[in-house]
């Protein structure tokens, strides 16, 4: 693994069980995971994870229930301690911290978002806010003019004073969201924040979360069960079956080449428009005249190409790079055959 | 005479013996040490003496006053503060004042003891699994074994009077307090606790930063119900020598004085009756956050 990952997830197995090392063999040995459970007794809810993340991009972790998301990012803040295997942060073991150490490390390094905002309902969203800043031991003025910065930020400007009860689900995740930034730590873990919201709700958070990332160089580890959040967040996606990792890189990957048919079958859901890129479709012969008024970027969807292309009355956008040279062009036709091409995988 | 009809017993002989044999350790036991553990419990009988002398020295005026104060910050309803002067001024009218304010003392005294008992025993109880198998059946134990029972120890180590007496009460309220404490933790949110321990906090930030404020409201129902049952058993303390309420009560059951019992009955249920809206209404208040503003 390269040096420039941030975060390295080394080999973690996480068993559930009366006594998890006794199994350690078996899973290694490959046993199944309800094998394990039926003949055994013990629940293996990660097997053998190995994932290195970039600092200051956004991870996604994709999976449906019982695939052991939740379980890894507790791994990352070790609410969870793993059977075997190793999670190196910024170059330090954290598998191998002492309480004291991990407790220093919780305060410091890594603030967390929860599905249920888990806020405390006998607080106020002020004093909430600055809950992490309270436990590290920061002044009550310092602290309170650093919340109210985040609150501002996150829209709540106003509702200082309410408690948590008083306010809709997504005011209390975006109070839930406050409370992470107001530690400004380098970590972000986000546990299904946004499920629990409406759609309408949960498209706001995720722009905002999106331009928080932007602005504030935060490494965000985010889980999720929907593939089209995890595709709009994700620099880079996982996705978890049975406690494995089935496939990791940025979504173009995961949707043109998805690895097997449990993937293509998530796939086939999603709107390819909004996640195939210029760059990847377009024909790099240039055999045309330059025409100014369909210029695409490279980089753009090409949702947004056909938009361009389509309201400029032509058939054929050019393609620009940033320098303004140009890299290739792309019709409206392989566009909406992009957007429809059967799904072809690679396995199985 | 078949082993189907009769239980296998102890011989009469062999059983008294050994009854005897435990009381006359028991006896030398409190003989022995019985001026030590009374030495022990000076402070609680300076702190019931104080207490005592300042609810019936001092002017009823001032005490009426500051009972409806009390009753004012506790409940901040009109209704309460007002009920609770007018049961006491026809206590008064019906004279039973210097009773009632000695039942008051050892109420107060015993409840205050039991809660700062018994919130720390609670405390131990939700963070260990082990104290809470030692507690529970000792707790069980109190809760049953009727109050006369361990007025036997306590009299013979103690003799009669008020500590005697304040022990019993203690023993007798603090149940609730405890295993209330210990519920109102342990019903504590899951999510919420492990927001607390992905911050970084402490056992001890968590435990008065969340748990404690979330339990809050059971605990406060422990406290009421602790100073409901002390009250209720000022007249079996009477017994043993504590003043106030009770006494009167012991007297009419024992000379058919109906008009005298109803009174100092009744008494009791006024006084009770105040201690329990003004804590309930308390603890009621501190739920505040609970409620949910109309959508507007």
């Amino acid at each position: 693994m390269s040096n420039k990952e941030y975060i390295q997830i080394q080999n973690i197995n996480k068993i559930f069980g009366p006594n998890p090392e006794s199994v350690l063999d078996l899973v290694a040995d490959g046993i199944g995971k309800s094998e394990l459970q039926s003949k055994h007794n013990h629940v293996l809810a990660l097997q053998d994870i190995n994932i290195g993340i970039k600092k200051n991009k956004i991870q996604v972790f994709m999976g449906l229930s019982g695939s052991g998301k939740s379980t890894l990012i507790r791994h990352l803040n070790q609410l969870i301690h793993p059977t075997s295997g190793n999670v190196i942060i910024d170059g330090e073991d954290i598998t191998s911290m002492s309480d004291k150490e991990i407790t220093n490390f919780r305060r410091n390094k890594i603030a967390m978002g929860f599905q249920k905002f888990a806020l405390l309902p006998h607080r106020t969203v002020l004093s909430n806010t600055y809950f992490g800043l309270e436990i590290r031991g920061v002044e009550k003025k310092e602290r309170e003019k650093e919340a109210l910065k985040w609150i501002d930020r996150v829209g709540l400007n106003g509702f200082e004073n309410y408690y948590p009860n008083q306010l809709s689900g997504g005011m209390q995740q975006r109070v839930g969201l406050a409370r992470a930034l107001t530690n400004d730590a380098p970590i972000l873990l986000m546990d299904e924040p946004f499920s629990a919201l409406d759609p309408l709700i949960r498209m706001d958070m995720q722009d905002m979360l999106v331009q928080l990332e932007k602005e504030l160089n935060k490494t965000i580890i985010f889980i999720t069960h929907d593939l089209d959040e995890a595709l709009r967040l994700g620099d880079n996606i996982a996705i978890l079956r049975d406690g494995k990792i089935i496939q990791e890189g940025d979504g173009q990957e995961i949707v043109l080449n998805p690895e097997n048919s449990y993937i293509s079958k998530f796939v086939s859901e999603v709107n390819r428009g909004r996640v195939i890129q210029c760059k990847t479709i377009m024909k790099k012969e240039i055999n045309q005249e330059l025409t100014n008024e369909a210029i695409v970027s490279p980089d753009m969807t090409i949702e947004e190409a056909a938009k361009i292309i389509t309201e400029s009355g032509l058939d054929i956008g050019s393609v620009l790079n940033n320098k303004g040279k140009l890299v290739g062009t792309i019709s409206v036709q392989d566009i909406v055959a992009s957007i429809v091409t059967p799904i072809k995988y690679k396995n199985d | 005479m078949s082993l189907f009809n009769q239980i296998p017993q102890l011989s009469k002989d062999t059983l008294r013996a050994g009854k005897k044999a435990i009381d006359a350790s028991f006896k030398d036991f409190s003989r022995e040490y019985g001026d030590l553990i009374e030495l022990i419990f000076e402070p609680v009988k300076w702190l019931l003496i104080k207490s005592e002398n300042f609810l019936t020295d001092t002017s009823w005026i001032i005490i009426l006053v500051l009972i409806a104060s009390i009753a004012w910050l506790g409940s901040k309803s009109i209704k309460i503060v007002i009920g609770s002067v007018l049961t006491l001024l026809l206590i008064g009218y019906l004279g039973m004042w210097e009773n009632t304010m000695k039942t008051i003392s050892m109420t107060f005294v015993a409840a205050i003891l039991a809660i700062s008992i018994g919130i720390p025993i609670g405390i131990l109880m939700a963070r260990s699994n082990i104290a809470l198998r030692i507690a529970s059946p000792i707790l069980d134990v109190m809760q049953t074994m009727p109050s006369f029972v361990y007025l036997i120890p306590v009299v013979m180590l103690l003799g009669i009077g008020k500590v005697p007496g304040l022990l019993a009460v203690i023993i007798y309220a603090i149940p609730p307090i405890i295993r209330l404490t210990n519920l109102g933790i342990r019903l504590v949110n899951n999510n919420v606790m492990e927001a607390g321990h992905a911050y970084g906090a402490s056992y001890a930030q968590r435990l008065t930063k969340i748990q404690i404020p979330l339990a809050l409201p059971t605990i406060m129902a422990g406290i009421n119900q602790t100073i409901m049952l002390a009250l209720s058993m000022v007249v079996i303390a009477s017994m043993i020598g504590v003043q106030g309420l009770g006494q009167p009560v012991l007297q009419a059951i024992q000379n058919q004085f109906f008009t005298l019992g109803m009174m100092n009955g009744f008494a009791i249920v006024g006084i009770a009756i105040i201690f329990d809206r003004v804590t309930q209404a308390y603890g009621k208040r501190m739920q505040k956050y609970q409620e949910t503003v109309d959508e507007q």
